[in-house]
Protein backbone atom coordinates (compact mmCIF):
# COMPACT_ATOMS: atom_id res chain seq x y z
CA UNK A 1 0.00 0.00 0.00
CA UNK A 2 0.90 3.76 -0.89
CA UNK A 3 2.99 5.81 2.01
CA UNK A 4 3.49 9.15 1.13
CA UNK A 5 5.95 11.78 1.88
CA UNK A 6 5.21 15.56 1.18
CA UNK A 7 8.31 17.79 1.42
CA UNK A 8 6.80 20.87 2.71
CA UNK A 9 7.79 23.99 0.98
CA UNK A 10 8.07 27.54 3.00
CA UNK A 11 9.64 30.61 3.29
CA UNK A 12 10.85 31.82 6.60
CA UNK A 13 8.35 30.61 8.96
CA UNK A 14 5.58 30.75 6.68
CA UNK A 15 4.17 27.69 5.20
CA UNK A 16 3.53 28.28 1.05
CA UNK A 17 0.18 27.14 -0.20
CA UNK A 18 2.14 24.99 -2.29
CA UNK A 19 2.06 22.26 0.26
CA UNK A 20 -1.46 21.74 0.68
CA UNK A 21 -1.95 21.60 -2.94
CA UNK A 22 0.85 18.50 -3.21
CA UNK A 23 -1.39 16.95 -0.11
CA UNK A 24 -4.15 16.98 -2.64
CA UNK A 25 -2.16 15.20 -4.79
CA UNK A 26 -1.12 12.94 -2.48
CA UNK A 27 -4.99 12.02 -1.35
CA UNK A 28 -5.66 11.30 -4.49
CA UNK A 29 -3.81 8.39 -4.78
CA UNK A 30 -5.69 6.80 -1.63
CA UNK A 31 -2.88 5.98 0.47
CA UNK A 32 -2.53 4.94 3.57
CA UNK A 33 -0.62 7.85 5.06
CA UNK A 34 0.15 11.29 4.24
CA UNK A 35 3.04 12.47 6.31
CA UNK A 36 4.48 15.93 6.17
CA UNK A 37 8.11 16.62 6.22
CA UNK A 38 9.18 20.13 7.23
CA UNK A 39 12.53 20.90 7.03
CA UNK A 40 14.16 24.27 8.83
CA UNK A 41 16.41 25.75 11.48
CA UNK A 42 13.27 26.10 13.36
CA UNK A 43 10.25 24.47 12.55
CA UNK A 44 7.62 24.06 15.22
CA UNK A 45 5.02 27.07 13.63
CA UNK A 46 5.55 25.71 10.36
CA UNK A 47 4.76 21.99 11.53
CA UNK A 48 1.77 23.67 13.07
CA UNK A 49 0.40 24.92 10.33
CA UNK A 50 1.42 22.04 8.03
CA UNK A 51 -0.32 19.56 10.75
CA UNK A 52 -4.04 21.41 10.00
CA UNK A 53 -4.14 20.28 6.46
CA UNK A 54 -7.05 17.72 6.14
CA UNK A 55 -5.66 14.26 4.99
CA UNK A 56 -2.18 14.68 6.89
CA UNK A 57 -1.23 12.02 9.11
CA UNK A 58 1.67 12.79 11.14
CA UNK A 59 4.14 16.00 10.25
CA UNK A 60 7.93 15.55 10.64
CA UNK A 61 10.23 17.85 12.01
CA UNK A 62 14.16 18.14 11.20
CA UNK A 63 15.42 20.97 12.79
CA UNK A 64 18.61 21.36 11.73
CA UNK A 65 20.90 24.98 11.80
CA UNK A 66 22.03 24.23 8.41
CA UNK A 67 18.16 24.15 7.15
CA UNK A 68 18.01 27.67 7.53
CA UNK A 69 17.89 28.53 3.68
CA UNK A 70 16.49 25.77 1.08
CA UNK A 71 19.70 24.66 -0.34
CA UNK A 72 18.82 21.74 -2.83
CA UNK A 73 22.99 20.32 -2.09
CA UNK A 74 21.74 20.41 2.16
CA UNK A 75 18.34 19.54 1.93
CA UNK A 76 18.21 16.43 -0.55
CA UNK A 77 20.56 13.99 1.74
CA UNK A 78 18.09 14.16 4.00
CA UNK A 79 14.96 14.01 2.14
CA UNK A 80 16.44 10.91 0.73
CA UNK A 81 17.42 9.47 3.73
CA UNK A 82 13.72 10.36 5.22
CA UNK A 83 12.02 8.53 2.33
CA UNK A 84 13.34 5.69 3.34
CA UNK A 85 10.03 3.33 3.58
CA UNK A 86 7.60 5.66 1.62
CA UNK A 87 6.33 4.32 -1.85
CA UNK A 88 6.21 8.53 -2.95
CA UNK A 89 7.50 11.43 -2.43
CA UNK A 90 5.99 14.41 -3.64
CA UNK A 91 7.26 18.06 -3.96
CA UNK A 92 5.85 20.86 -5.22
CA UNK A 93 6.52 21.76 -8.37
CA UNK A 94 7.82 25.55 -7.45
CA UNK A 95 11.29 26.90 -8.13
CA UNK A 96 12.31 25.26 -4.89
CA UNK A 97 10.49 21.55 -5.67
CA UNK A 98 11.92 22.00 -9.02
CA UNK A 99 15.32 22.40 -7.32
CA UNK A 100 15.43 19.79 -4.56
CA UNK A 101 13.26 16.96 -5.70
CA UNK A 102 15.13 15.88 -8.54
CA UNK A 103 18.47 15.90 -6.31
CA UNK A 104 16.52 13.43 -4.52
CA UNK A 105 15.53 11.26 -7.25
CA UNK A 106 18.97 11.16 -8.40
CA UNK A 107 20.63 9.92 -4.64
CA UNK A 108 17.56 7.33 -4.57
CA UNK A 109 18.55 6.17 -8.04
CA UNK A 110 15.16 6.30 -9.43
CA UNK A 111 13.55 8.49 -12.36
CA UNK A 112 11.24 11.65 -11.05
CA UNK A 113 7.52 12.32 -12.62
CA UNK A 114 7.57 16.73 -13.08
CA UNK A 115 4.76 18.82 -13.00
CA UNK A 116 2.20 16.18 -12.02
CA UNK A 117 -1.39 17.06 -13.36
CA UNK A 118 -3.51 14.21 -12.44
CA UNK A 119 -3.09 10.88 -10.26
CA UNK A 120 -4.84 7.88 -12.41
CA UNK A 121 -3.45 5.41 -10.07
CA UNK A 122 -0.67 4.78 -7.67
CA UNK A 123 1.89 4.51 -10.06
CA UNK A 124 -0.12 6.37 -13.44
CA UNK A 125 0.60 10.49 -13.63
CA UNK A 126 -0.44 13.29 -16.22
CA UNK A 127 1.64 15.88 -16.67
CA UNK A 128 2.44 18.08 -19.89
CA UNK A 129 5.26 18.40 -22.39
CA UNK A 130 6.16 20.70 -24.82
CA UNK A 131 5.12 23.56 -23.19
CA UNK A 132 1.27 21.93 -22.34
CA UNK A 133 0.91 21.24 -26.19
CA UNK A 134 0.65 17.75 -24.81
CA UNK A 135 -0.53 15.72 -21.77
CA UNK A 136 1.11 12.78 -21.63
CA UNK A 137 0.51 9.48 -19.43
CA UNK A 138 3.47 7.92 -17.61
CA UNK A 139 3.99 5.03 -15.47
CA UNK A 140 6.36 4.71 -12.84
CA UNK A 141 8.29 1.66 -12.07
CA UNK A 142 5.94 0.31 -8.63
CA UNK A 143 9.32 -1.33 -7.23
CA UNK A 144 10.93 1.81 -6.82
CA UNK A 145 10.11 5.31 -4.52
CA UNK A 146 8.35 7.53 -7.11
CA UNK A 147 9.69 10.97 -7.30
CA UNK A 148 7.08 13.58 -7.79
CA UNK A 149 6.79 17.54 -8.39
CA UNK A 150 3.33 18.34 -8.13
CA UNK A 151 1.61 21.16 -10.34
CA UNK A 152 0.11 23.92 -8.18
CA UNK A 153 -2.21 25.46 -10.59
CA UNK A 154 -3.97 21.58 -11.18
CA UNK A 155 -5.00 20.92 -7.15
CA UNK A 156 -6.55 22.93 -5.53
CA UNK A 157 -5.16 23.46 -1.63
CA UNK A 158 -6.14 20.82 0.71
CA UNK A 159 -8.32 22.05 3.31
CA UNK A 160 -8.35 22.35 7.19
CA UNK A 161 -8.48 19.41 9.24
CA UNK A 162 -11.04 19.16 11.94
CA UNK A 163 -7.54 18.29 14.56
CA UNK A 164 -4.24 18.81 13.93
CA UNK A 165 -2.02 16.04 13.12
CA UNK A 166 0.55 14.84 14.96
CA UNK A 167 3.84 16.42 15.23
CA UNK A 168 7.16 14.61 15.48
CA UNK A 169 10.67 15.09 15.61
CA UNK A 170 12.29 13.32 13.13
CA UNK A 171 16.05 12.24 13.87
CA UNK A 172 18.39 11.52 10.68
CA UNK A 173 21.76 9.95 11.41
CA UNK A 174 24.63 9.48 9.93
CA UNK A 175 24.58 12.05 6.95
CA UNK A 176 27.09 14.52 5.97
CA UNK A 177 25.76 17.74 4.92
CA UNK A 178 27.62 19.64 2.00
CA UNK A 179 29.20 23.00 2.94
CA UNK A 180 30.19 23.69 -1.16
CA UNK A 181 26.97 25.75 -1.55
CA UNK A 182 25.96 28.53 0.77
CA UNK A 183 23.35 31.13 0.92
CA UNK A 184 24.39 35.17 0.18
CA UNK A 185 20.84 36.45 -0.07
CA UNK A 186 17.31 36.64 -1.62
CA UNK A 187 16.23 40.19 -3.06
CA UNK A 188 12.66 40.09 -2.74
CA UNK A 189 10.15 43.30 -4.09
CA UNK A 190 8.54 44.24 -0.48
CA UNK A 191 4.19 44.08 -1.35
CA UNK A 192 1.29 44.48 0.20
CA UNK A 193 -0.65 43.00 -2.43
CA UNK A 194 -2.07 38.84 -2.63
CA UNK A 195 0.72 36.37 -3.30
CA UNK A 196 0.48 35.84 -7.44
CA UNK A 197 0.29 31.90 -7.09
CA UNK A 198 -2.36 31.64 -5.12
CA UNK A 199 -4.45 34.74 -5.29
CA UNK A 200 -8.29 34.08 -6.75
CA UNK A 201 -7.72 37.76 -8.99
CA UNK A 202 -4.93 38.35 -10.99
CA UNK A 203 -4.14 41.26 -13.19
CA UNK A 204 -1.36 41.37 -15.68
CA UNK A 205 0.12 43.59 -17.42
CA UNK A 206 2.48 42.84 -20.87
CA UNK A 207 4.40 45.08 -23.71
CA UNK A 208 1.97 46.97 -24.29
CA UNK A 209 1.70 48.74 -20.98
CA UNK A 210 4.86 50.34 -22.26
CA UNK A 211 6.86 51.43 -19.41
CA UNK A 212 7.97 51.15 -15.70
CA UNK A 213 5.72 54.49 -14.95
CA UNK A 214 2.81 53.26 -16.89
CA UNK A 215 2.53 49.84 -15.13
CA UNK A 216 1.38 51.91 -11.92
CA UNK A 217 -2.07 51.90 -13.71
CA UNK A 218 -2.02 48.32 -13.73
CA UNK A 219 -1.08 48.19 -9.90
CA UNK A 220 -3.96 50.80 -8.97
CA UNK A 221 -6.90 48.70 -10.70
CA UNK A 222 -5.52 45.43 -9.54
CA UNK A 223 -5.44 47.08 -5.91
CA UNK A 224 -9.22 48.20 -6.34
CA UNK A 225 -10.17 44.82 -7.17
CA UNK A 226 -7.85 43.31 -4.80
CA UNK A 227 -5.86 41.71 -7.45
CA UNK A 228 -2.37 39.70 -7.37
CA UNK A 229 0.05 41.56 -10.11
CA UNK A 230 1.71 39.81 -12.95
CA UNK A 231 3.13 39.93 -16.22
CA UNK A 232 4.16 38.66 -19.13
CA UNK A 233 8.26 37.79 -20.28
CA UNK A 234 8.01 41.05 -22.63
CA UNK A 235 7.41 43.17 -19.44
CA UNK A 236 10.00 41.37 -17.20
CA UNK A 237 12.45 41.42 -20.71
CA UNK A 238 11.46 45.37 -20.99
CA UNK A 239 12.55 45.90 -17.32
CA UNK A 240 8.93 46.94 -16.27
CA UNK A 241 8.36 45.03 -13.49
CA UNK A 242 10.81 42.12 -11.33
CA UNK A 243 11.21 38.37 -12.79
CA UNK A 244 9.05 36.93 -10.10
CA UNK A 245 6.58 39.09 -11.53
CA UNK A 246 6.26 36.61 -14.74
CA UNK A 247 3.11 34.50 -15.78
CA UNK A 248 3.78 31.83 -18.13
CA UNK A 249 6.16 28.36 -18.73
CA UNK A 250 9.00 29.58 -17.43
CA UNK A 251 7.53 31.76 -15.15
CA UNK A 252 4.91 30.98 -12.49
CA UNK A 253 1.93 28.96 -13.41
CA UNK A 254 -0.79 30.01 -11.70
CA UNK A 255 -5.00 29.17 -11.32
CA UNK A 256 -6.46 32.32 -10.37
CA UNK A 257 -10.32 32.10 -10.42
CA UNK A 258 -9.79 35.49 -12.40
CA UNK A 259 -7.10 36.38 -14.24
CA UNK A 260 -7.30 39.61 -16.41
CA UNK A 261 -4.53 39.60 -19.35
CA UNK A 262 -3.77 43.58 -20.13
CA UNK A 263 -1.70 44.53 -23.35
CA UNK A 264 -0.45 41.23 -23.17
CA UNK A 265 -0.62 39.66 -26.66
CA UNK A 266 -0.30 36.15 -25.43
CA UNK A 267 2.55 34.02 -26.67
CA UNK A 268 1.97 30.49 -26.14
CA UNK A 269 4.51 30.42 -23.58
CA UNK A 270 2.35 33.01 -21.41
CA UNK A 271 -1.01 30.90 -22.19
CA UNK A 272 0.79 28.29 -20.89
CA UNK A 273 1.33 29.58 -17.76
CA UNK A 274 -2.45 30.38 -17.30
CA UNK A 275 -4.75 28.45 -19.15
CA UNK A 276 -6.02 26.63 -16.05
CA UNK A 277 -7.63 30.03 -14.52
CA UNK A 278 -11.71 30.31 -13.99
CA UNK A 279 -12.04 33.02 -16.26
CA UNK A 280 -9.55 34.68 -18.47
CA UNK A 281 -10.29 38.82 -19.58
CA UNK A 282 -8.03 39.95 -22.33
CA UNK A 283 -7.89 43.50 -22.66
CA UNK A 284 -5.79 44.61 -25.96
CA UNK A 285 -5.51 47.19 -28.76
CA UNK A 286 -4.89 44.67 -31.13
CA UNK A 287 -8.80 42.61 -31.78
CA UNK A 288 -5.79 39.99 -33.58
CA UNK A 289 -3.81 39.02 -30.67
CA UNK A 290 -3.80 35.45 -30.03
CA UNK A 291 -5.11 36.05 -26.34
CA UNK A 292 -8.25 36.59 -27.48
CA UNK A 293 -8.09 32.69 -28.59
CA UNK A 294 -8.71 31.46 -25.08
CA UNK A 295 -9.99 34.63 -23.76
CA UNK A 296 -13.81 33.85 -21.95
CA UNK A 297 -14.11 37.95 -22.31
CA UNK A 298 -12.53 39.90 -24.35
CA UNK A 299 -12.53 43.57 -24.99
CA UNK A 300 -10.68 45.53 -27.62
CA UNK A 301 -9.43 49.14 -26.70
CA UNK A 302 -6.47 51.00 -25.18
CA UNK A 303 -5.81 49.65 -22.10
CA UNK A 304 -5.23 53.49 -21.18
CA UNK A 305 -9.07 54.71 -22.08
CA UNK A 306 -9.81 51.08 -20.79
CA UNK A 307 -8.98 51.17 -17.60
CA UNK A 308 -10.33 54.45 -16.05
CA UNK A 309 -13.38 53.05 -17.41
CA UNK A 310 -13.39 49.96 -15.96
CA UNK A 311 -12.52 51.92 -12.31
CA UNK A 312 -15.32 53.87 -13.11
CA UNK A 313 -17.90 51.08 -13.77
CA UNK A 314 -17.23 49.47 -10.55
CA UNK A 315 -18.47 52.04 -8.82
CA UNK B 1 39.28 25.50 -16.54
CA UNK B 2 37.18 23.17 -19.44
CA UNK B 3 33.33 23.82 -19.21
CA UNK B 4 31.32 20.91 -20.39
CA UNK B 5 27.70 22.21 -22.22
CA UNK B 6 25.01 20.27 -22.75
CA UNK B 7 23.76 21.08 -26.14
CA UNK B 8 20.56 18.66 -27.05
CA UNK B 9 18.18 18.96 -30.33
CA UNK B 10 14.51 19.73 -29.86
CA UNK B 11 11.47 20.51 -32.04
CA UNK B 12 12.24 23.86 -32.65
CA UNK B 13 9.84 26.54 -29.89
CA UNK B 14 8.54 28.19 -33.34
CA UNK B 15 6.53 24.27 -34.35
CA UNK B 16 2.81 24.16 -33.34
CA UNK B 17 3.10 20.55 -31.59
CA UNK B 18 0.22 18.10 -33.21
CA UNK B 19 -0.91 14.76 -31.32
CA UNK B 20 -0.78 12.39 -33.36
CA UNK B 21 -4.68 11.03 -33.59
CA UNK B 22 -4.03 7.09 -32.41
CA UNK B 23 -2.08 8.83 -29.24
CA UNK B 24 1.42 7.41 -29.61
CA UNK B 25 3.39 10.57 -29.92
CA UNK B 26 3.61 13.82 -31.28
CA UNK B 27 4.37 14.70 -34.68
CA UNK B 28 8.20 14.89 -35.32
CA UNK B 29 8.18 13.74 -39.36
CA UNK B 30 9.38 17.05 -41.58
CA UNK B 31 9.23 19.27 -38.35
CA UNK B 32 11.72 21.60 -38.15
CA UNK B 33 14.37 20.98 -35.25
CA UNK B 34 16.79 23.45 -33.09
CA UNK B 35 19.14 23.66 -30.00
CA UNK B 36 17.08 23.75 -27.42
CA UNK B 37 16.73 27.83 -26.34
CA UNK B 38 17.92 27.28 -23.19
CA UNK B 39 20.88 25.33 -23.99
CA UNK B 40 21.91 28.01 -26.33
CA UNK B 41 22.23 30.44 -23.59
CA UNK B 42 24.62 27.33 -21.57
CA UNK B 43 26.89 27.72 -24.50
CA UNK B 44 26.70 31.63 -25.03
CA UNK B 45 27.46 31.90 -21.13
CA UNK B 46 30.60 29.56 -21.44
CA UNK B 47 31.67 31.07 -24.37
CA UNK B 48 31.29 34.52 -23.18
CA UNK B 49 33.03 33.05 -19.67
CA UNK B 50 35.74 32.08 -22.06
CA UNK B 51 36.29 35.46 -23.79
CA UNK B 52 36.84 36.93 -19.93
CA UNK B 53 40.15 34.42 -19.75
CA UNK B 54 37.84 32.56 -17.36
CA UNK B 55 37.89 29.49 -19.10
CA UNK B 56 40.29 28.36 -21.79
CA UNK B 57 38.07 25.68 -23.60
CA UNK B 58 34.41 24.95 -23.84
CA UNK B 59 32.78 21.20 -25.21
CA UNK B 60 29.38 20.81 -25.78
CA UNK B 61 27.92 17.44 -25.42
CA UNK B 62 25.21 16.20 -27.15
CA UNK B 63 23.44 12.59 -26.86
CA UNK B 64 21.22 11.11 -29.58
CA UNK B 65 21.65 9.60 -32.86
CA UNK B 66 23.96 9.61 -35.47
CA UNK B 67 22.40 12.40 -37.86
CA UNK B 68 23.02 14.58 -34.39
CA UNK B 69 26.83 15.77 -35.44
CA UNK B 70 25.06 18.42 -37.79
CA UNK B 71 23.43 20.16 -34.56
CA UNK B 72 26.69 19.88 -32.99
CA UNK B 73 28.17 21.41 -35.85
CA UNK B 74 26.00 25.10 -34.78
CA UNK B 75 27.57 24.67 -31.68
CA UNK B 76 31.16 24.19 -33.04
CA UNK B 77 29.89 27.24 -34.87
CA UNK B 78 28.64 29.46 -31.82
CA UNK B 79 32.10 28.84 -30.60
CA UNK B 80 32.34 25.90 -29.13
CA UNK B 81 36.16 24.53 -28.86
CA UNK B 82 34.99 20.83 -29.66
CA UNK B 83 32.22 18.32 -29.67
CA UNK B 84 31.17 15.48 -27.54
CA UNK B 85 28.58 12.98 -29.43
CA UNK B 86 27.13 10.16 -27.38
CA UNK B 87 25.30 8.02 -30.00
CA UNK B 88 22.36 6.35 -29.43
CA UNK B 89 19.11 5.69 -31.39
CA UNK B 90 16.83 5.82 -28.08
CA UNK B 91 15.26 8.50 -26.13
CA UNK B 92 17.11 9.37 -22.98
CA UNK B 93 15.50 10.60 -20.02
CA UNK B 94 17.41 13.01 -17.67
CA UNK B 95 18.48 10.27 -15.17
CA UNK B 96 20.19 8.22 -18.04
CA UNK B 97 21.26 11.74 -19.34
CA UNK B 98 23.08 12.87 -15.86
CA UNK B 99 24.41 9.51 -15.73
CA UNK B 100 26.42 9.95 -19.17
CA UNK B 101 27.54 12.94 -18.07
CA UNK B 102 28.80 12.08 -14.78
CA UNK B 103 30.34 9.85 -16.97
CA UNK B 104 32.19 12.52 -18.98
CA UNK B 105 32.99 14.55 -16.30
CA UNK B 106 35.38 11.33 -14.68
CA UNK B 107 37.11 11.67 -18.15
CA UNK B 108 37.15 15.83 -19.10
CA UNK B 109 37.20 16.64 -15.37
CA UNK B 110 35.88 19.85 -15.91
CA UNK B 111 35.56 23.29 -13.50
CA UNK B 112 31.99 23.84 -14.75
CA UNK B 113 29.26 22.47 -16.27
CA UNK B 114 26.57 24.46 -17.79
CA UNK B 115 22.99 22.80 -18.83
CA UNK B 116 19.77 24.30 -20.01
CA UNK B 117 17.35 24.79 -16.81
CA UNK B 118 14.96 22.59 -18.91
CA UNK B 119 14.31 21.16 -22.44
CA UNK B 120 11.09 22.45 -24.45
CA UNK B 121 10.40 19.30 -25.31
CA UNK B 122 9.60 16.93 -21.95
CA UNK B 123 10.05 20.07 -20.03
CA UNK B 124 11.44 17.60 -17.20
CA UNK B 125 13.74 20.29 -15.60
CA UNK B 126 16.02 17.33 -14.09
CA UNK B 127 19.16 16.18 -15.62
CA UNK B 128 21.37 19.51 -13.96
CA UNK B 129 20.11 18.70 -10.39
CA UNK B 130 20.44 14.64 -10.99
CA UNK B 131 24.00 14.99 -12.26
CA UNK B 132 25.04 17.64 -9.06
CA UNK B 133 23.35 14.82 -7.00
CA UNK B 134 25.58 11.72 -8.59
CA UNK B 135 28.74 14.01 -9.06
CA UNK B 136 28.11 15.30 -5.22
CA UNK B 137 28.50 18.81 -6.37
CA UNK B 138 27.21 22.06 -5.72
CA UNK B 139 23.78 22.80 -8.20
CA UNK B 140 23.02 26.54 -8.89
CA UNK B 141 19.58 25.98 -10.81
CA UNK B 142 17.95 28.81 -13.06
CA UNK B 143 20.46 31.24 -13.58
CA UNK B 144 20.41 34.65 -14.00
CA UNK B 145 23.57 36.11 -13.55
CA UNK B 146 27.01 34.18 -13.40
CA UNK B 147 30.24 35.41 -11.44
CA UNK B 148 33.21 33.17 -11.39
CA UNK B 149 36.15 34.34 -9.01
CA UNK B 150 38.42 32.47 -6.64
CA UNK B 151 37.20 29.04 -7.18
CA UNK B 152 33.73 29.46 -7.00
CA UNK B 153 30.74 30.63 -8.67
CA UNK B 154 27.78 33.57 -7.48
CA UNK B 155 25.29 32.82 -8.87
CA UNK B 156 21.77 34.76 -9.12
CA UNK B 157 18.86 32.42 -9.30
CA UNK B 158 15.38 33.25 -10.62
CA UNK B 159 13.38 31.89 -7.90
CA UNK B 160 9.64 32.37 -6.89
CA UNK B 161 10.19 34.78 -4.11
CA UNK B 162 12.14 36.87 -6.12
CA UNK B 163 16.17 36.67 -6.98
CA UNK B 164 18.45 34.31 -4.95
CA UNK B 165 22.01 34.76 -4.65
CA UNK B 166 24.21 31.40 -3.71
CA UNK B 167 28.02 30.92 -3.38
CA UNK B 168 29.14 27.61 -5.46
CA UNK B 169 32.73 26.09 -5.24
CA UNK B 170 34.32 25.20 -8.36
CA UNK B 171 33.33 22.55 -10.07
CA UNK B 172 29.57 22.88 -9.62
CA UNK B 173 26.46 22.70 -12.47
CA UNK B 174 24.90 25.58 -13.15
CA UNK B 175 21.25 25.49 -14.93
CA UNK B 176 20.38 28.69 -17.40
CA UNK B 177 17.22 30.55 -17.03
CA UNK B 178 16.02 32.47 -20.03
CA UNK B 179 17.31 36.19 -18.57
CA UNK B 180 21.15 34.95 -17.94
CA UNK B 181 22.09 36.06 -21.22
CA UNK B 182 21.39 36.93 -25.08
CA UNK B 183 22.92 33.82 -27.38
CA UNK B 184 25.07 35.36 -30.68
CA UNK B 185 23.91 34.62 -33.98
CA UNK B 186 25.61 31.92 -35.97
CA UNK B 187 27.76 33.85 -38.78
CA UNK B 188 28.70 31.92 -42.24
CA UNK B 189 32.46 32.15 -41.89
CA UNK B 190 32.09 30.51 -38.55
CA UNK B 191 29.76 27.87 -39.97
CA UNK B 192 33.23 26.88 -42.53
CA UNK B 193 35.34 26.96 -39.51
CA UNK B 194 33.12 24.98 -37.49
CA UNK B 195 33.72 21.45 -40.04
CA UNK B 196 37.46 21.28 -38.87
CA UNK B 197 36.92 21.27 -35.46
CA UNK B 198 36.66 18.05 -33.79
CA UNK B 199 33.46 15.88 -32.62
CA UNK B 200 34.44 12.91 -30.92
CA UNK B 201 31.68 9.78 -31.13
CA UNK B 202 31.54 7.66 -28.12
CA UNK B 203 28.88 4.60 -28.54
CA UNK B 204 26.44 5.38 -25.15
CA UNK B 205 26.85 1.20 -24.45
CA UNK B 206 30.82 1.42 -24.34
CA UNK B 207 30.41 4.44 -21.35
CA UNK B 208 28.45 1.49 -19.06
CA UNK B 209 25.38 3.09 -18.94
CA UNK B 210 22.27 1.56 -20.12
CA UNK B 211 19.29 3.97 -21.58
CA UNK B 212 16.89 2.73 -19.03
CA UNK B 213 13.52 3.62 -19.92
CA UNK B 214 12.62 4.25 -16.00
CA UNK B 215 9.17 6.11 -16.79
CA UNK B 216 6.83 4.74 -19.30
CA UNK B 217 5.22 6.81 -21.31
CA UNK B 218 1.59 5.41 -22.16
CA UNK B 219 -0.25 7.96 -24.08
CA UNK B 220 -0.22 11.16 -25.61
CA UNK B 221 -3.28 13.77 -25.79
CA UNK B 222 -3.54 16.69 -27.03
CA UNK B 223 -4.71 19.13 -24.03
CA UNK B 224 -8.18 20.42 -23.10
CA UNK B 225 -9.23 23.47 -25.35
CA UNK B 226 -11.22 26.67 -23.31
CA UNK B 227 -14.37 26.80 -24.50
CA UNK B 228 -14.63 30.06 -27.53
CA UNK B 229 -15.15 33.04 -25.27
CA UNK B 230 -17.35 36.24 -25.97
CA UNK B 231 -16.59 40.05 -26.84
CA UNK B 232 -17.80 42.90 -24.69
CA UNK B 233 -18.06 46.08 -26.38
CA UNK B 234 -17.09 48.38 -23.28
CA UNK B 235 -15.69 49.01 -19.72
CA UNK B 236 -18.92 49.01 -18.39
CA UNK B 237 -20.17 45.54 -19.82
CA UNK B 238 -17.38 43.96 -19.11
CA UNK B 239 -17.53 45.13 -15.54
CA UNK B 240 -21.24 43.89 -15.76
CA UNK B 241 -20.13 40.56 -17.32
CA UNK B 242 -17.90 39.69 -14.09
CA UNK B 243 -20.09 40.60 -11.55
CA UNK B 244 -22.61 38.48 -12.94
CA UNK B 245 -19.70 35.93 -12.76
CA UNK B 246 -19.51 36.89 -8.69
CA UNK B 247 -15.92 38.13 -9.82
CA UNK B 248 -16.39 41.56 -9.22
Amino acid sequence: MSKILVIAEHLGDKLNSSTARAVSAAAAVKPDTIDVLVLSDAPDAIAAEAAKIDGVSRVLTVARPENVHALAAVLAPQIAKAAAGYSHVFVPSTTFGKDVAPRVAALLGVAQVSDVMSVEAAHSFKRPIYAGNAIITVEADANHTVVATIRSASWAAAGNAASSAPIEALAIDNVTLPTHTRFVELKQGSSDRPDLQSAGKVVSGGRGVGSKENFEIIYKFADRIGAAVGASRAAVDAGYVPSEMQVGQTGKIIAPELYMAIGISGAIQHLTGIKDAGTIVAINKDGEAPIFEIADIGLVGDLFKLIPELEQALG
Amino acid sequence: MKILVGYKRVVDYNVRIQVKPDGTGVVTDGVKLSANPFDDIALEEALRLREKGVATEVVVVGIGPADLTAHLRNGLAMGANRAIHVVTADAVQPLTAARVFLKLIEKEQPGLVVLGKQAIDDDANQTGQMLAALWDRPQATFASKVEITDGKATVTREVDAGLEVIEAELPAVITTDLRLNEPRFIKLPDIMKAKSKPIDSIELGSLGVEAHDHLKTTHYAAPAKRSKGVMVKDAAELVAALKQKGLL
